[in-house]
């Protein structure tokens, strides 16, 4: 691993964090090339990829024609051509086109050629609802993902995190899902070092510690999560929050060690609750900590509807109350 | 404003063996009496292979297989252009083009037999696993062959895919891609009349399959699938072009799929008779020898040494593919990740140790 960070430091959003460690990943691994629609020039509908066409120019910031299977299926053979190329997909909700491409081939390209080739290849989709979008812009399909063996599935909640996991992402030989949470692109600055450092992938945060009850959440809810861990600490109510920061790997320890302190559990995610990961939390948890539970594992997540268009959107969606009557059920238990 | 053509298309179809083996003189390729016997070896050398495999098959020794047969002038004519550093990436049925590159048959019996090992290519070999789901491998012979115009490497890209995956989304998205980036890859359809049960007239009402390449922007050729000599001087074009950086081509090669789609399918359901005596007739291998025996390159002697060489061959292989050790049953966890995450970690140990809970 690289490390050449300097101690200098920028104030940057999410999203101007993800631009920075493509920029900085770039700089450093000619190899390294990024492809989606609207990527070049116009630096993609987010401007995630902002200044890059400039930096690197059209062969390494490649705008693609409209078809999301044509994007990820074009860069697996660039990634076993020798490329480690980036793709973006515009919205989570337009990745279903590319969904045969992930699944059937760059999640399996590994194990059925045991290991003769592999695909390091980067899916960059922004996630999630909030933002009053029109439909199919607001999805959350990590359950999805993180079902298909093969694939790492990474969710940023911070600036700070977004660079450091998104290039230990491009750094990784198999293919990573980068789902980013666009309600929080911008919504606050923190210091982000200068050039290349990286988080490792499957190392969860523990960011704020606690006694009574721990929240598990990943990418936006971490925000209403934190709020609720604030509201319950003026009524000295401890909860300890974790940012899981990966599903794939998962960091099983920092869990486990946390839910055994705690004997209390509650999962925060915006997508759909059955079988999303939740239920596979709560499943470890019945395997390994069973016998630490004071209470039932509790779920608080979006409905198993389809997404609410934007006037009700914010209905749907987990917010402070919501994840503070969450806790308060395991606490009454 | 007054209406204007901006577009006449063109696409020609080429011939150069008729059915009875006589050439057209103006088109026949000059290739050396070592070349055109090279390429009648493995047309013959595919056909022993497939007619092994069947026979395995029907006792067991290896699973559902899905026959070349009828095929080997479209596979040959195209392996016989290209190199050792050149990428093959196949759909399911392209066993002829692996082997005519140097990929072992053992390996290929393995991949049929349920082995992953089979997929392991040598090291000096660019050749892709067979792809199942239909045509999605075609994306990714233009993303290779962007990688290879990218690099400026002077290596060419083959997409290989039937009839039926022209309907797939993915054929026109590997197209469009290949033709807007300008890639190294030259799409080989096997028109072979048949998707399983559906024929040609089904998956499109254009006149040809070649004709689609016009709307990409690139070159598009149909050739008479079941003549070598057309299917070599045509893969001869499209592969130069690729290489000396001139972009993507499509060629369709008109063949037949004289076997059931795979051993699990039963073509007497839906073909006619007259159909496949038709084709029968034009089979690809007997139109060659006849071509050979009319230059004076070829005997029934010559068929007979290369027919008993080529069985000892295959006999061969079949004896290594089952003398290979089985596979250790973990093995199936091992390549998942580069790392094994805890999980699978955990998983691999408790059926190790025999835990089947």
């Amino acid at each position: 691993m690289s490390a050449r960070t300097t101690d200098k430091t920028q104030k940057l959003t999410l999203v101007q964090a993800v631009t920075d460690a493509l920029q900085c990943a770039m700089r450093e691994d000619p190899s390294i090339i990024v492809l989606g629609e609207d990527v070049g020039l116009n630096g993609g509908v987010f401007r995630a990829t902002d200044g890059l066409f400039k930096e690197f120019g059209a062969d390494r910031v490649i705008d693609t024609p409209l078809a999301e299977n044509g994007i990820v299926g074009s860069a697996i053979g660039l990634a076993i051509g020798g490329f480690r190329p980036v793709a973006e997909i515009q919205f989570t909700g337009f990745v279903y086109p590319a969904v045969n491409q992930i699944f059937a081939h760059a999640a399996r390209y590994r194990n059925r050629t045991r290991g003769r080739y592999h695909v390091p290849l980067v899916v960059r989709m922004p996630y999630g609802g909030g933002i009053h979008a029109p439909e199919h812009h607001s999805e959350s399909y990590e359950a999805l993902m993180v079902n298909t063996p093969g694939l790492q599935v990474v969710i940023p909640s911070t600036p700070y995190d977004a660079k450091g996991l998104l290039i230990s992402a491009i750094q990784n030989n198999d293919p990573v899902i980068f789902m980013e949470p666009k309600k929080i692109y911008r919504s606050f600055r923190e210091d982000v070092p200068e050039g290349v450092y990286h988080v490792p992938l499957g190392k969860a945060n523990v960011v704020k510690e606690g006694r009574d009850v721990t929240v598990v959440s990943y990418g936006a809810m971490m925000r209403p999560s934190l709020e609720a861990q604030e509201f319950l600490a003026r009524e000295n109510i401890s909860v300890e929050v974790i940012d899981l920061r990966s599903l794939v790997p998962l960091d099983i320890d920092t869990l486990i060690a946390s839910v055994t302190k705690t004997g209390r559990l509650v999962v925060v995610h915006e997508a759909p609750r059955s079988c999303g990961f939740g239920a596979e939390l709560t499943a470890l948890v019945n395997d390994k900590a069973l016998v630490h539970l004071l209470a039932p594992v509790e779920r608080v997540t979006g409905y198993d509807t389809i997404f609410p268009y934007a006037i009700l959107e914010h209905h749907y969606l987990p917010d402070r109350e919501r994840v503070v009557a969450g806790i308060r059920k395991t606490l009454d238990f | 404003m007054p209406r204007q053509v901006i577009f006449e298309g063109r696409i020609e179809n080429l011939s150069i063996l008729d059915k009875d083996g006589q050439v057209d003189k103006k088109l026949e390729p000059k290739l050396t009496r070592d070349q055109l016997t090279g390429m009648y070896r493995l047309m013959v050398m595919m056909r022993k292979f497939d007619e092994k495999a069947l026979n395995l098959q029907r006792q067991g020794r290896i699973g559902t297989y899905g026959s070349l047969r009828g095929q080997e002038a479209a596979q040959a004519g195209i392996a016989f252009n290209l190199t050792k550093t050149d990428w093959v990436v196949p759909s399911f049925r392209e066993h002829g083009v692996m082997m005519a590159l140097g990929l072992p048959m053992h390996l290929i019996y393995a991949y049929w037999k349920g082995d992953e090992r089979g997929n392991i290519v040598p090291p000096d070999l660019r050749i892709l696993p067979a792809s199942v789901p239909v045509g999605s491998q075609l994306v990714h012979a233009a993303g290779l062959g962007m990688a290879m115009r990218l690099k400026d490497e002077p290596s060419v890209v083959v997409g290989f895919a039937g009839d039926g995956a022209t309907s797939e989304g993915d054929f026109h998205e590997a197209l469009n891609f290949a033709g807007v980036f300008n890639a190294r890859t030259v799409f080989f359809i096997q028109n072979n009349q048949w998707a399983i049960s559906v024929p040609r007239k089904r998956q499109t009402a254009a006149e040809s399959i070649a004709q689609k390449a016009l709307a990409y922007g690139i070159p598009g050729i149909q050739v008479d699938g079941n003549d070598v000599l057309a299917v070599y001087a045509a893969s001869k074009a499209a592969v130069e072009h690729a290489r000396s950086g001139k972009g993507a081509s499509l060629i369709e090669a008109v063949t037949y799929r004289m076997g059931d789609h795979t051993t699990a399918d039963d073509q007497k359901r839906y073909r006619d008779p007259d159909d496949i005596a038709y084709w029968l007739a034009r089979d690809p291998i007997d139109r060659f020898r006849k071509y050979l025996v009319s230059k004076k390159m070829w005997t029934d002697d010559n068929d007979a040494a290369l027919a008993a060489e080529m069985t000892a061959m295959v006999e061969d292989e079949v004896k290594k593919l089952e003398s290979m050790p089985a596979p250790t049953p973990v093995e199936f966890f091992d390549h998942m990740y580069e790392t094994l995450p805890w999980n699978l970690r955990e998983q691999r140990e408790a059926f190790a140790q025999g835990d089947r809970s």
